[in-house]
Parts: C-alpha cells; structure tokens; sequence
C-alpha cells in the first residue's frame, strides 16, 4: 500500500474545460456523434438473468426459504423484484438524450467544467485491460451526471452508477436516471439478507463480465460537510470479492477528486448540520430547485486519479487460495484478513481522493475568514490567503489560481460567486447573517450566525486534507510534555485516534501519517529535527500556530463534548437526544462566552465525537427498550479531557514502531 | 462419411498411427563402448518374449540428440530459402516444407531469422568434469556382471531430463554436476544387486527411464558428494508374460512406451497407456511419476493400470502378495510407489491391464465460436459421462499455431483455416477467427458404439455452438502431438525459450484459471523487460467428473535480456503461484521433481509432508536414493 501511495504521488497535469467545445460546436450533434467507446458486452437483460440464475442467489434463497419457511419459489420472486427495483437499463440513446439535456443544464451552471485529459487518457487505457471502478468523492447530486457526460464525451465506456433509492422515487427522473446506468440501492444493505445477497450478486456479474465501468461512491452519501467522510465498506467489498476469488485477473480502482468552487445544495449544507431536516429527493423538490438553475457555481474540477490496480495492492497481503477448498458461490462471510483490506484499500482510495482534489481560491479564502470571523481588512485578508496559498503549496496541493488574473480578482471574483456567504464593505471583510423575519431569540441569533460559519466551513473543508498531517504534528507538539519525538508522536496517535471520524486516515499508518506531517513542516521551513527532537524554527512561528488554529474548531468542539458529558445530567443518555442536548448547552456556553466556535453546534461533529468517545471506550452504547442509550464512563473521559488541555501524558507511545 | 468408416482401414490406419509412434528403428547396432559388459540375467523369470528390436539403443546419443529433443535426424529448420522443414523420415511430417511457420514465428515472437542462437555442436569432453567413482563398489558390480560405463557421453546424457533450464545449458555447453557412473541392469535381480552394493558403498542412485523428465528430476543434486550412478533401465524391457485369461501383462520397467504397444499390437493388445512422450518414456518412468495418457478416459491413467508393482529399495524389495484387482489391505502400498519420483528405490516390473486392440477409430473436431463456449461443453461432456478415448480444448493462439504448421502438400494436412474457410460463409458465419477455438476428438471402440457415441458428443457440442469440423483436423492434431516437442529446439536457434507446463483444476475454475495464468505470463513478462509478448496458450486436454487437466504453453523472445533463463524461470514460478492461487494443482501428471518441491507442504499439508518424510526414512535411511525430488 506504501508502494502505491509512492507511486501515486502527484504531478501537476493540465485541466481542459469540457464546456469550451461545447459552448462552440452544436450540442445536439455532440449528442447524436458517433460513440466508439466499447459497448457491454452482454445486453442488460442477460445480465440480469445472469444474476437471477447465480448459484450463489440459489444458496441464499434456499438458506432463506429454510430458515423462514416459505416456500423457495416465494423468496425467489422476492430476489426478482429486489433485482427489478434495482437494476439499470443502459442505453446509448438515452445517453445522448442526456447528454443533450446537460450540455444545456452545464453550459448555464457552470462557467467551466475542468478535467484533466491524461487522467482520461489513463482510464481509457485501464478500460480496455480490466475492470474498471470508478469511485468519486461524494459532494453534489449531479456528481455521476456530470462524470456519466464526461465519460460520453471523451468516448470512453459509460459506467453504471450505484445511486441511492431516494433518487429512484422521482417517478420520472428516476427512470430517466435507470436508463442513464444508474442502478438503486437501499440505504440500510447490510441488514437484510436477501437483499444484499441481490445486490452484491449484481454487482460481482457487473465486475465479473466487464459489463461496463462501475461507479460507487465509497463515502456512502453525499458528505454535508465537503469533508471526506469515512467510507463505507459494502460496496468496496463487493466490488472487490471477484478478484479475491480469482474470477478475474485484477481490478482497476480509479479514485477521482471532484471538486466545486460552489456547490449546488449549498443552501441545504448549513441547514442540514444545525438540524435542519432536508428536502427529500422527490420530483417537486428537483423542479423547485429551478431556482438553483438561476444561479452561477463558478467552476469545478474533476480530477481522475491514477488508476490503482487492486491485484498490486493485494501482492503479499491477500491469499486467493483461500478459496480453494469451498464452492466459491457459497455464502460466506468474508475472512478477517479480506475484510481488513477491504477497509485499508476503501480508506486508501478516499485519501488518494483528497491529493487528487483542486483547491479552489475559495476554500483558502473561508479558511482564512474563519479564523478571523468578525471581521477584516480587505489588504490583510489578501495577504493572508496569499500566505496561505504558498504554505498549501508547499504542501503538495493542487490549487486552480488562474494565472492570467491578478490576486485582486481572483479573489474578488470569488466574493462574487459568493456573496451569499460572504461580503466586503467599506475595505472591511465579513461573513453574511441571512436576514429573517422579526426579532429573535438570542438562541436563534446563534443559529443563524452559525449557519454562516458552517456555511463558509463547509468550503474551508475542501481543504482541510492538505493541511491536517503537518497540523496534527503542530497541534501535538503545543500538548506534548517535550519536543522529543516519542512524546510528540505519543501526542499525534492520541489525536489522530481521537479525530479518526473527522480526517480519514488509512488504518495503520500513524507512523506514515506523522512522517508526512513532519516533513510537512520541515517542506515549509517551519520545523528542524535534530537528535529526535523537533523544534520549531523561530521565524515559522506562527506558521505552527497558524496549522494547528486549523484543528482548533474541531478540536474545540471535543473539548465541549467532553466537557459537557462530564457533567451530572449526562450520565446516560439516548442517542435521539445526544445532539439537540448538548446543541442547546453549547449554545449557552456561546452565549456566556466560554466558547468561541460556532462550529460545535454542528450535528456533524457533535456525533463523530460521540463516536470516537466510544471507539475509545469513554462511552458505550447500549439498547434499552427501543432506544439507543449511552453511558459515560467518566474516568476514562476525564483522561481523554485532561491529555486533550496537555496536562497528563498520554499513555506510552508505540514509538519503537518508528 | 460412410464411404472411410471400413473396418479393416481403420485398424489398418490405427496400426499405421502405432507404427509412426514406434519409429523406423533399425535394430540399433552392437553396443561399442569397451567399458559395457552386457550379461544374460541370471534370474530365472520366465522369458517368452526377449527384448525384441527397441528403438533406444544403450548408447542413446547414437540416434538421439545430446541438447535437444528426439531423434537426431528429425528437427526443423529454416532452410535457406527461409522456409521451414521438419527433417528425417520417421514423422508424417517428416520431409515436408511449412511454408506458414516462419510467418507466425516471425509474427509471433518478433523473431527474425537472421538473429541466430545456433547451439554448440557437440559434446566437449574436456568440459566434463571427471568421475568421482567408487572404486570398490565399480570391481564389485563388475565381477557381479552388471553393464556399466563412466564414458562422458553417456553421463551427460544421464544427467538431465527435458526442462528448458537443462537444455538451454547443453546448447551452451555448460556441464553441472553429473552422474559419476551410468549402469545398466538387465533385471529385477541386477537391480537389487546394485541397490545391496549402492547400500554397502554408501553410494548414490538416481533410477533413469526415458529421460523425459520435466520437473528437474533427473538433475543430480549440486550438493552431492558421494558417487552418483545413474541406473539405465532401458535394458529391462520385455514383457515377461501376458495373461489372456485377465488381461494382464507383466512387463519390465525400462520398457518404452512405443515398444510396449508395438510388441502387445503384435498379440492383439494394447494398454492404451499413451502419454505423449510415448516415443521415449518408460512404463517405470510412469509409475514413478504418476503419468497420465492422452486416451485416459478408456484405459485409465497410470494408477488406474498397475495392477502389481515390484520395486527394489534399500530395505528389501516391495510387492503385494497377490493380483487381486482391489484391496482393503490398510492404505494402498502401490501408492508409496506411484509418484515417489525414484526417491524410494527402482521399480523394475510391472503387471499391468491390457485391452484387445479396438477394432475401430475415429478422429473428429468441434469449431466453438470461444474458449468459453468449449470449456462448457467439455463440462457437459464430463457431467454425461461420454468422454471420447481423448478430448482436448485448444485456446485460439493454439488454434492459430496449429496452422502455422501446415505443410506444403499433403491431403490430410490441408489447412485447417482453408477448410474452415470453404464453409465459413454458410456455416461458420459469426465465428470471430480471433476467438474461435477448436476441440480434437478421438474415438475408439467397436464401430456401432463409436458411431452413436460420437454422435451423443457432437449432439452436446452443437448446445454450446460448436460445429463439427471434420475428421481430418482432428487427426492433424493427434499427429501434431509428436512433432511439437520438436519446435522448442527450432525456437532456441533464434532467441525463443519456452517450456510447458499443467496443472489440473475443478470444473468451475478452469476459465479463470486459464485466463489468469495466461495474462500473468503477459505481465510477468512485460515486468521482466521481455520486450515482445510472449506466447501464453492454453488447452484442456483431460476431463474428468470433478474437473480437468490444464496444459499451458509459455515461450518468448529474449533478444535484450542478458539472463533470459533467470527471467524465464521467474515466469514459470510466478504462473505456478497464480495456478495455486486459483485453486490449481501443483501438477497433474508433471510430477513435483526439484522444479516444484518448494510448493510441496503447501500443497499436502507439513502432516502430509511429514508422513512422506517418514516413509523415506524408512525405506531408504541413508538417502541412497538421494536425486532429492519431492521433499
Ligand atoms: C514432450 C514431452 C511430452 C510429455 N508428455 C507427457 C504426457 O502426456 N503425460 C505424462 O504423464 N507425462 C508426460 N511427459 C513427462 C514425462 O514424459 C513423464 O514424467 C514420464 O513418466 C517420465 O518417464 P521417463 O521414463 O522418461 O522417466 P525419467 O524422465 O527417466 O525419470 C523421471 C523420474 O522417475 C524416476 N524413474 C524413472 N524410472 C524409474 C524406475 N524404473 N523406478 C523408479 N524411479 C524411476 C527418475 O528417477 C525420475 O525421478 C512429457 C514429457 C515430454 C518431454
């Protein structure tokens, strides 16, 4: 895995704006030229028989019809009608209806579509070698239409989609989609098991043949925050079960980075974190968003990564031979050791993500307003993000900084873009309070204030991966007893472990994780390492500083947690009532002042501090009646606490693994 | 169809198949070397029929090639029009101009004819490292009578079997460790002799049949210090008596394969045992390796054949009491001895089933649109139980090789493709020739029975799109079988190594085994900096009911590497570890030898190991059987 991330290490590529053409040529006969991209090499509803008449389906089905005693031919007209619900139907005329329709829809969103063509031309290679799975970060809703319009584009296969079942309930849309390659998943895959027994069959024939290139996004949903999330193992695992079972020679995993200078649901990413419940996916709810159509969102970024082969990654770690005592149809859960990769290749791809992702002058910009929220000069906030854009540079990140520009309107042309969130008057910079009706409670006063923060946040997250390896570094060294390196990298695994929901970090490489971050630091000059100590270099300072304020907010809000369950009241409580609780505590400490974030009233942090209080056995969680109910061990948090402010050491560090 | 299904030409035909296998031997001349001292045996088996003509003299080299396959007369070249030629006068092929091969040669490998690797011409006898004998045990075997020679030729040619590795090293003219002694034992008497005396001398044996070997196993270990002797068994080779009454014959170990059936033909039996090195390799080689023929599916392979096994070890000699044809005596002693790959001690006679001649053959060949499409039908073959005498699956690139080796004349050599061709518009419509594969057939039996059998077969076929393709093409194939051992030493004269190698794999396996192995030897390659692709083909050339025998054929173009033999074993071992990780066998029939041993516990399990171990260190405590293989 090491090996692969070397090898995957970035070069700056040339990004072409997919629309440029279009905005010239006709659309329609971009829709209608010819399409010599391979075609799947069975028709769709040989490949659904093939799934129907899977020895595996039969193992479950009659596992199934036994254990519930109804009659097999009854489970199996289920199985059908699962497959029904969820099976594509891919068509090339659909596909250019399609992509006739987006050019349209594109060409008034977006002022470019930017991607880079060698990745492109790499994907067409590894296309015709094996197959192929595509796998986008998660951020929009037309995410895969916009990859789907890419791939017809450039004449490369169009892959089938594995898309989320609210989708598929807009009755039109939802066909439209089918036809397009989508195919529909339940949110819950894991619980029923002739259910996942369809789904994974479908997916295995769809990788086993060669059908077309599959399309899974690994983070599961759509991340409200455009922070990467923790990805999900299902889909990896199917996906990858044919190789590990020898039914094809090696699987190629495409991570590919999509990044937006403004997204289209951004009025619901605030909503959604402060509690708001969201729209559901319905027809009415898409047409309404006519409104967004209205709007301009700036440019995005697809970046296709370089193509991983899964048999690479494999090599020494995987036996496929230990398959070869067993029907390799029976039903059987996957061994540890491959239940283990899967997760270090699915953690894997999400960061190759993140260093294939475009920072846009904007995410560096909200950066910088959120660490100076009140307000701010316009001439210091330029000369901050400029600073800022030098130090993520040298931390190896890919920003689209047009160069035929001056930093004045590059900057000011994203203030343009987005003048909801923020605004400059009088030379002074500040974030926007959406204006609502009649007075209101200072409670809602800190609602809405928040939900320009989490606003702004959500962008500023697009960059956060660039930054958090050295940040940790900084963060750790601020709590550690000594600058030597045991106790700094003592310090970095306790937070690593502790912020493990926030960043994805690949299991098992803490080691690598604070080598990258130090040399990080040592990359920007604001580090010197001599005799296994690390010391900061005078004038880099604040550089240290500055890092480790980036973690602050999140950081902070632990603290809040934390703190508050330490309290009398929050010796158990259930999970229903985990967020809104502690929401209105910390409301109360933001209105006394004790806390300054209006970042840690965010349901997003908020619940992946719980989680990771209870991976570290602060907390554990058990089923009462029908609710979900937690119960604080408070020694344990105490520690948690007490290392978090730096006053106790944490335990001993593993740092012979060094 | 009817008009060539007469009786008495087919047995006339099958006879004359039988006689192409056996060669045009002239009985080989007197043996010259002055250190052989050939002896009646003085044990007093009955002996109806004395060794009749064989066709492997003591002195093999004398018709044989010292570095490469076969008879010395027969070889391709590239004659100096640039055509290709099989020479000599012992094949069907023999004499005859290919006019393709050089095409697909060239096409294939990237191979240019005027980048020549020709071999060393002959033996120098000054690279030969000198004996290392055991003066006591040498005046010992001599008083007892037994043939012997130290003759450097006679060594060499001992010392190796037909992996490329030990070919590629002859043609260069490197020499390794070699057999000190070659001896040549004329009975079961002489061979326990010779074991009693290797015994007493604390000397080293290594039991030689054929020479046919491809799993190292005739390698003498580096390592060895003692005296190595190589017993020659090619001098125990009558059949001692053949039972009518059970159909049964008993027969000495060094036996040929060709002789065996030529001289049972003569009575009106054949064992239907036909490995395809049949020409050359011994019924003791067999036992030793667990061989498998190419009609298994009518007589059975090696295991299924022995019906009594007599082996002189170190401890004494082994055999069962009697010839009952299945016994619960605990498990099976006869199976200590199949496969023990000479560690154990010599077999030196063997009774085994015989069958009356069949009085009819027939060849046939199946078109499938893809390898897919054979392999199922193959499968449905085997699940009806109605295997032909031999039915084997050619992948497309074999199918393409196939007729690169079309001649320039001769009917029933009329190219597959040109055939094919005739009726491709009406029949063969949307059979990509870049995808299609064939499948050979051969039938045996009495001819009404033959007759509805190949019909219940070519009834299956046509359920998986395949079409009959004629008698002709099937029986080019059969034919092939002999002369393609031929081409690897036509390859090494212009930078192409390449080597074989099986393996054997359940039903549901067989298409990902297949494309796996062949795509890693792609990529291997590529990898390695083989500049051009290799060759990486495949056939399935047995069935049985739970899977079938893989046969893979690998070779390349090493023009640029400076250690192809070092990249081609890299190869080999990468293809055997993805032949395991797809739930492969380590071999079908190859045998394990040195070539494959390191995969041994893996594949039997370290209890399994053990118990093999165990029996080694009973048998034969002082290694004296010590070539090494298996463990
Ligand atoms: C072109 C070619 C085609 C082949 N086709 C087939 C095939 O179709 N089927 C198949 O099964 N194999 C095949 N082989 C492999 C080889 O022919 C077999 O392994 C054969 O059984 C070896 O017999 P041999 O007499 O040549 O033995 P050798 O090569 O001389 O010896 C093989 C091993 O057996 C031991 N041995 C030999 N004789 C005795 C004995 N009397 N007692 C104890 N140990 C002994 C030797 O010590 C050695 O370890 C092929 C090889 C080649 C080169």
């Amino acid at each position: 895995m090491d090996r692969v991330l070397r090898a995957h290490a970035l070069k700056p590529e040339n990004f072409f704006d997919v629309l440029e053409e279009r905005r010239r040529g006709s659309d329609i006969s971009h829709a209608l030229r010819t399409f010599s991209a391979q075609v799947p090499p069975v028709p769709v509803s040989a490949l659904n028989r093939m799934v129907q008449e899977s020895q595996y389906l039969h193992y479950v089905i009659s596992e199934i019809a036994a254990e519930t005693g109804e009659p097999y031919e009854c489970v199996k007209d289920e199985a059908t009608s699962i497959l029904e619900e969820m099976s594509q139907n891919l068509q090339l005329s659909f596909i250019r209806l399609m992509a006739f329709a987006l050019t349209k829809v594109f060409k008034r969103l977006f002022s470019s579509i930017r991607v880079n063509e060698d990745g492109l031309a790499r994907l067409q290679q590894a296309i015709q070698e094996h197959p192929v799975i595509l796998v986008p970060n998660h951020r929009s809703y037309i995410d895969f239409l916009v990859l789907s319009y890419i791939m017809f584009t450039y004449d490369l296969s169009v892959p089938v989609i594995a898309a989320g079942i609210p989708l598929m309930g807009m009755s039109l849309v939802g066909e439209v989609l089918r036809r397009s390659g989508a195919f529909f998943i339940r949110r819950a895959i894991g619980s029923d098991k002739l259910y996942w027994a369809v789904l994974s069959e479908y997916v295995r024939t769809i990788v086993r043949t060669g059908f077309a290139p599959l399309e899974f996004f690994v983070e599961g949903l759509r991340s409200r925050t455009l922070k990467s999330l923790k990805p999900k193992l299902g889909m990896m695992q199917m996906v990858l079960e044919p190789f590990f079972k020898g039914e094809v020679y090696d699987i190629t995993l495409v991570p590919i980075s999509i990044s937006y200078d403004r997204v289209l649901e951004e009025s619901l990413l605030a909503h959604e974190l402060l509690g708001v419940p969201k729209p559901s996916e319905t027809t009415r709810g898409l047409l309404k968003a006519r409104r967004v159509l209205e709007e301009n969102y700036g440019c995005m970024h697809v970046y296709f990564g370089n193509p991983v082969s899964v048999r690479e990654l494999a090599e020494g770690r995987i036996q496929r031979g230990q398959y070869n005592l067993i029907p390799r149809d029976l039903p059987l859960k996957l061994s540890a050791n491959l239940q283990e990769f899967v997760g270090d290749v699915a953690h894997l791809v999400v960061h190759l993500q993140e260093r294939g992702s475009v920072l846009s002058p904007w995410s560096l910009m909200a950066l910088i307003l959120l660490q100076n929220p009140d307000d701010l000069d316009w001439n210091v906030f330029i000369q901050k993000t400029l600073r800022l854009r030098t130090l993520a540079s040298q931390l190896g990140a890919q920003i689209d900084w047009p160069a035929q520009l001056s930093d004045l309107e590059v900057m000011s042309s994203s203030m343009a873009l987005h003048h909801a969130v923020v605004q400059s008057e009088n030379g002074r910079v500040r974030l926007v309070e959406k204006e609502g009706p009649g007075p209101i409670t200072q409670e809602e006063a800190v609602l809405r204030r928040a939900s320009s923060v989490l606003m702004c946040a959500s962008y500023r997250n697009q960059a956060l991966h660039v930054f958090t390896r050295p940040a940790l570094v900084a963060a750790a060294m601020a709590m550690a007893p000594s600058h030597s390196k045991e106790d700094v990298f003592g310090r970095f695994r306790f937070l690593q472990d502790l912020l493990a929901n926030e960043f994805i970090f690949i299991p098992g490489h803490t080691v690598q994780d604070f080598e990258e971050g130090c040399s990080g630091l040592l990359r920007c000059g604001a580090l010197s390492i001599q005799d296994h100590a690390l010391s900061v270099i005078g004038e880099a300072q604040d550089t240290v500083v500055f890092l480790s304020g980036i973690l602050k907010p999140f950081i902070e809000t632990y603290q809040v947690v934390l703190e508050v369950l330490g309290k009398e009241t929050f010796q158990t409580f259930t999970e229903k009532r985990f967020v809104p609780d502690i929401r209105a505590a910390t409301v109360k400490l933001i209105l006394s002042g004790e806390v300054r974030s209006y970042e840690c009233i965010s349901s997003d942090t908020l619940k992946n501090a719980l989680s990771a209080l209870v991976r570290m056995e602060a907390a554990s969680k058990c089923q009462v009646a029908d609710q979900i109910e937690y119960r604080v061990n408070q020694n344990v948090l105490r520690r948690i606490r007490d290392t978090l402010d730096g006053s106790v050491a944490s335990e001993v560090p593993l740092y012979s693994r060094l | 169809m009817a008009s060539n299904t007469d009786i008495s030409e087919h047995q006339r035909s099958a006879r004359r198949r039988l006689r192409i296998i056996a060669g045009h031997l002239q009985r080989s001349e007197q043996d010259g070397a002055a250190a052989l001292s050939a002896q009646e045996c003085k044990a007093e088996t009955p002996r109806p029929s004395a060794a009749k003509g064989t066709a492997v003299p003591k002195r093999r080299q004398e018709i044989m090639k010292w570095n490469g396959w076969g008879y010395s007369d027969s070889r391709f070249l590239f004659n100096k029009k640039g055509q290709a030629e099989f020479t000599g006068r012992r094949y069907r092929l023999s004499g005859l101009i290919l006019p393709s091969l050089k095409d697909w040669f060239e096409g294939t490998f990237g191979a240019n004819l005027q980048h020549k690797t020709p071999a060393t011409a002959s033996l120098s006898v000054s690279a030969v490292p000198p004996p290392n004998l055991n003066e006591l045990l040498v005046e010992e075997l001599k008083a007892a009578g037994v043939a012997l020679s130290s003759n450097p030729e006679d060594r060499v040619f001992r010392s190796h079997g037909h992996c490329l590795h030990e070919i590629f090293a002859l043609r260069e003219g490197r020499i390794g460790r070699i057999p000190d002694m070659v001896v040549w034992p004329s009975c079961h008497d002489d061979v326990v002799k010779i074991v009693e005396l290797a015994s007493k001398h604390n000397v080293c044996l290594i039991p030689y049949g054929g020479g046919t070997s491809v799993s190292s196993a005739l390698e003498c270990p580096p390592e060895e210090t003692r005296s190595i002797v190589s017993i020659d068994t090619s001098q125990m080779n009558r059949i001692l008596w053949i039972d009518e009454k059970n159909l049964t014959a008993h027969v000495e170990a060094g036996i040929i394969g060709q002789d065996l059936e030529r001289q049972l033909n003569e009575s009106g039996y054949c064992t239907g045992h036909e490995p395809d090195s049949m020409e050359f390799s011994t019924l003791g080689g067999w036992v030793a390796t667990r061989a498998s023929g190419m009609k298994k599916n009518i007589y059975g392979n090696i295991e299924d054949l022995v019906v009594h096994i007599k082996m002189a070890t170190p401890r004494g000699v082994i055999e069962k009491s009697c010839q009952g044809p299945r016994m619960s005596t605990g498990p099976d002693i006869h199976h200590f001895i199949l496969g023990s790959e000479g560690t154990l001690g010599v077999v030196t006679e063997v009774t085994m089933k015989i069958r009356p001649i069949p009085e009819y053959q027939k060849y046939g060949s199946i078109v499938f649109p893809n390898f897919q499409q054979g392999v199922a039908c193959l499968r449905e073959v085997a699940k009806q139980r109605c295997a032909p005498a031999s039915i084997r699956l050619m992948d497309n690139e074999q199918f393409q090789f196939g007729h690169a080796l079309k001649p320039q004349v001769s009917s029933i050599f009329t190219s597959f493709l040109d055939g094919l061709k005739k009726f491709y518009i009406t029949k063969f419509k949307g059979f990509d020739p870049h995808h299609l594969c064939v499948a050979t057939l051969l039938f045996e039996g009495d001819r009404e029975k033959v007759l509805q059998h190949e019909k219940q077969v070519y009834d299956i076929a046509a359920k998986f799109g395949g079409l009959a393709a004629g008698e002709d093409n099937g029986q080019r194939g059969y034919m092939l079988t002999f002369v393609i051992a031929y081409l690897r030493d036509l390859g090494m004269d212009y930078y192409v190594i390449g080597e074989s190698f099986e393996t054997s794999v359940p039903w549901d396996r067989v298409l990902d085994l297949c494309r796996n192995v062949k795509e890693r030897i792609v990529r291997e390659c590529k990898d390695r900096g083989v500049q051009f692709p290799p060759l990486s083909t495949c056939r399935v050339t047995q069935t049985y009911d739970a899977g079938a025998c893989v046969y893979f054929y690998f070779a390349f173009n090493y023009r640029g590497l400076s250690e192809p033999i070092h990249v081609y074993e890299q190869v080999e071992h990468a293809a055997r570890e993805e032949i395991l990780a797809n739930g492969g066998s380590l071999s079908h029939h190859h045998g394990v030898g040195k070539l494959r041993k390191e995969w041994m516990r893996e594949s039997v399990s370290s209890v399994g190991l053990g118990m093999l171990k165990a029996v080694k260190d009973y048998v034969d405590p002082n290694n004296i059987f010590g070539n090494r293989n298996l463990l």
